[in-house]
């Protein structure tokens, strides 16, 4: 035990205003904040139900799969989970490059993790396709335009249990 | 949602929330260490069945590193001129990027 005069985690609101301010970014960003937050209890036992997961990592220019958004904006996809192993990637994104890589794909997009869950009866299943939703500084299209986009895929796939996992 | 920004999460909202105190980038886990990655996948759904309401956070019961130099290294301020210049250009290139645009 650390005795601490700060609160250990960080503040990446805090750190990235003033790393931006540092910039000569005079507007703040306005992160998201809400007084509520949804909630939905399990409707029938873990273990049949089946889960799908969400990342923030895209597919490189040109490497996109079969029904998988092109264009020079990111768009939100659904792409087969067999298809997430080396072929998404996170360097277009904010991550402590510095400290550690992202080369296993598990650390964000745990697929083999989540099959293994399967095999052993934890889950019934996972997703057929896993779903990604851009990173953008507009709240509205997050919430209006880009997150029904993915909640319609989850239905069409039958996901009971979404597991987002921003980078 | 399983993630390693806390206060971005909390602030936003989420139904349920593993917090992994790592830093960006392997929310679920150490690369290779798939037992640990298992472990918090498992964490994760454990969650679904056992949160009382909206807004539940748990933390994940793992320490990157016994160093902590992490947490100060991330968009540590060094050159404050420097820092101001990349934006400066920055700036200049979206603004060129925009007169292209019809």
């Amino acid at each position: 035990m650390k005795p601490r005069s700060h609160r250990s985690f960080i503040s990446y609101i805090d750190r990235s205003r003033a790393y931006y301010a540092a910039q000569g970014y005079e507007e703040p960003y306005r992160w998201a904040t809400h007084d509520d937050a949804p909630f939905a209890r399990l409707a029938q036992p873990l273990e049949e139900c089946r889960v799908g997961v969400v990342t923030t990592a895209y597919f490189p220019a040109g490497h996109e799969p079969e029904g998988v958004p092109t264009g020079p904006e990111k768009q939100p996809y659904a792409a087969p989970t067999a298809l997430a192993s080396g072929c998404v990637h996170t360097d277009d994104l904010s991550w402590a490059k510095e400290e550690t890589h992202t080369d296993d794909l598990d650390t964000y997009l745990p697929v083999h993790r989540l099959a293994e869950a399967e095999a052993d009866g934890l889950i019934g299943s996972i997703s057929p396709r896993f779903y990604g939703i851009p990173t953008r500084y507009s709240h509205r299209r997050s919430s209006t335009e880009d997150a029904p986009e993915v909640a319609r895929w989850m239905h069409e796939d039958q996901v009971d249990v979404a597991i987002l996992v921003p980078l | 949602m399983i993630g390693s920004a806390r206060d971005i999460v909390e602030e936003c909202g989420v139904p349920r929330f593993v917090f992994t105190d790592f830093p960006l980038g392997n929310p679920v886990g150490k690369p290779d260490d798939v037992a640990m990655q298992s472990t918090m996948v498992r964490l994760a759904l454990a969650l679904v069945g056992s949160a009382a309401g909206p807004r539940t956070t748990v933390q994940a019961p793992f320490v990157w590193s016994d160093d902590e130099g992490w947490r100060d290294r991330y968009m540590q301020i060094t050159d404050q001129a420097a820092l101001a210049e990349e934006g400066r250009a920055r700036r200049a290139r979206q603004a060129a990027a925009r007169a292209r645009v019809p």
